[in-house]
């Protein structure tokens, strides 16, 4: 009876967003009157970021300060259709669609600007800072502000543009049953290094490194606040969670926090993150879903750090010190 | 049933309400007075994300009866900002990106406050400690334990 160390490597690829018959969010974007912007949606914002990675988003498309954008996400009942937050799809579907608001939200915006400055709209283009300039002749500007107050209140113009990012419907193939679920797959790599006690069958993960590949990391430290979350809740996938330990029988499941494990504070593993960027060709400024993807490599890597620690394949998660007790005592000589 | 008169202070300021006898000071909080910094997460103290601070002492609001804080100083996350600006461990927990949904948050910070009151200088292991009795769904923990050791070294710097 010992302590023995395994290492295990896994790599995964996965879809940004699903395909079940068309995946569609859209998106609205107005001016104020003051030249600040709202950006409409029903997506929602659950903790991940949405609201400040759209506003970046629409901030850069229109050429503004991401502080002059407000994005509102409070109600599916009003706001233009999304399908969801869920499956890592909501930057990209509704990064996409805002982008297309906001360049023609751009364009109005330009055409007022062209004509308080009697210059073609073509000639135009913004500082970032929230001003509008010719090109070439830098002097010649208007404040976005100013245009907006001349949209609304003297050329009777709405700053404004509609957004729809739609992956149509894939059907298989009736010969090969092929087809095409997703347009967009991120990618990641985890190394897990454990020890499992071949007594007590109890695993401890003393590393893990993880690689991300996740397109454009459009906030850097936002992606990385998630992939670090997310490595922790795969490592809680692999050895901790599950609501039905003995499934298909039901007996014994967790009935609160207390008995839904999940590792704490102190049971945390030494985490390295690298995060690989390789912007996807259809994503919103090359950007793809990191969401799910980042708590799924960890899952076969601690299954396969158990099986070089102590030679069991454990093939039902979450791989618990019963089951691993179980698969030693089965695969003993008698 | 006739109704309860409680009386206590919520972050310094003079709180009076009738309630329903049995009643948690976590419902007081926030559908009677209109403080909803701490969190109803379980209902049954084993999430933390309702802790509060009774007299200087951590306590899960959530378990807590209303009735039996007559007389005492109740402290929130929402007490902890002076003039508009945020306590050290409110921006420590910004800076380090140690909130995702939030809802861990308010009892996160709690936990942390109480910690640094009785030991200004923690180790990771103290830290580690504190924390325990709160859970989180989105961080890993990670970001948290260094906000709070950020944090601690802020207010020795500060002190100084």
């Amino acid at each position: 009876m010992a302590i023995r160390r395994g290492r295990g490597v896994a790599a995964i690829n996965y879809p940004t967003g699903m395909n079940l018959g068309g995946d569609p969010t859209q998106a609205l974007v107005h001016s104020t009157p003051t030249g600040n912007f709202m950006v409409t949606l029903s997506s929602v914002d659950l903790g991940q970021g949405m609201k400040q990675i759209m506003a970046q988003i629409c901030a850069e498309t229109i050429g503004v300060p991401t502080d002059r954008v407000v994005v509102d996400t409070a109600d599916t009942d009003t706001g233009p259709h999304c399908m969801g937050t869920f499956a890592s799809r909501g930057t990209h579907r509704a990064g996409n669609a805002v982008i297309q608001a906001a360049r023609e939200a751009r364009q109005v915006m330009l055409e007022v600007a062209a004509e308080e400055l009697e210059v073609n709209a073509s000639d135009l283009e913004t500082d970032g800072e929230g001003n509008i300039l010719v090109k070439g002749a830098p002097q010649r500007s208007i404040s976005i502000f100013d245009v907006a107050l001349s949209a609304h209140f003297k050329r009777g113009r709405s700053i404004s543009g509609r957004g729809m990012f739609l992956i149509p419907r894939s059907y298989p193939e009736k010969e090969t049953g092929a087809m095409k679920p997703s347009t967009c797959y991120a990618h990641a790599c985890t190394v897990a290094e454990v020890e499992v006690d071949d007594e007590t069958g109890e695993v401890t993960v003393l590393t893990v490194k993880n690689v991300f590949e996740i397109g454009r990391a459009l906030n850097p430290k936002m992606v990385e606040q998630q992939l670090v979350g997310g490595s922790w809740m795969g490592i809680s996938h692999a050895l901790y969670e599950t609501t039905e330990p003995y499934y298909p029988n039901r007996d014994h499941g967790g009935t609160d926090f207390n008995q839904y494990l999940m590792p704490g504070p102190g049971d945390l593993a030494q985490t390295e993150i690298i995060v690989l960027e390789r912007p996807s060709a259809d994503g919103p400024y090359g950007a793809k879903g990191p969401g799910e993807m980042c708590a799924n490599p960890q899952i076969p890597a601690v299954a396969n750090a158990v099986f070089d620690a102590v030679g069991v394949r454990i093939d039902t998660l979450p791989i618990t010190p019963e089951r691993i007790l179980r698969a030693l005592k089965a695969q003993a000589p008698n | 049933m006739a109704k309860v008169p409680v009386q206590f202070t919520l972050n310094g300021a003079e709180k009076a309400e009738f309630i329903d006898s049995g009643t948690t000071l976590l419902h007081a909080l926030r559908d009677k007075i209109g403080d909803t910094s701490p969190k109803g997460g379980c209902h049954q103290g084993t999430c933390g994300a309702c802790t509060v601070i009774i007299d200087g002492e951590l306590r899960l609001s959530c378990l807590t009866l209303a009735e039996t804080c007559n007389g005492a100083a109740v402290t929130t996350t929402s007490g902890l900002s002076e003039g508009g600006v945020l306590h050290s461990l409110q921006r420590a927990f910004l800076d380090a990106f140690a909130t995702q949904c939030g809802f861990c948050t308010p009892g996160m910070i709690m936990a942390a406050k109480v910690l640094l009151d009785h030991t200004p200088n923690p180790s990771r292991e103290d830290v580690v400690e504190a924390l325990s009795g709160n859970i989180c769904r989105c961080t890993g923990y990670e970001p948290i334990i260094q906000a709070v050791l950020t944090a601690a070294r802020s207010n020795s710097q500060n002190a100084v």
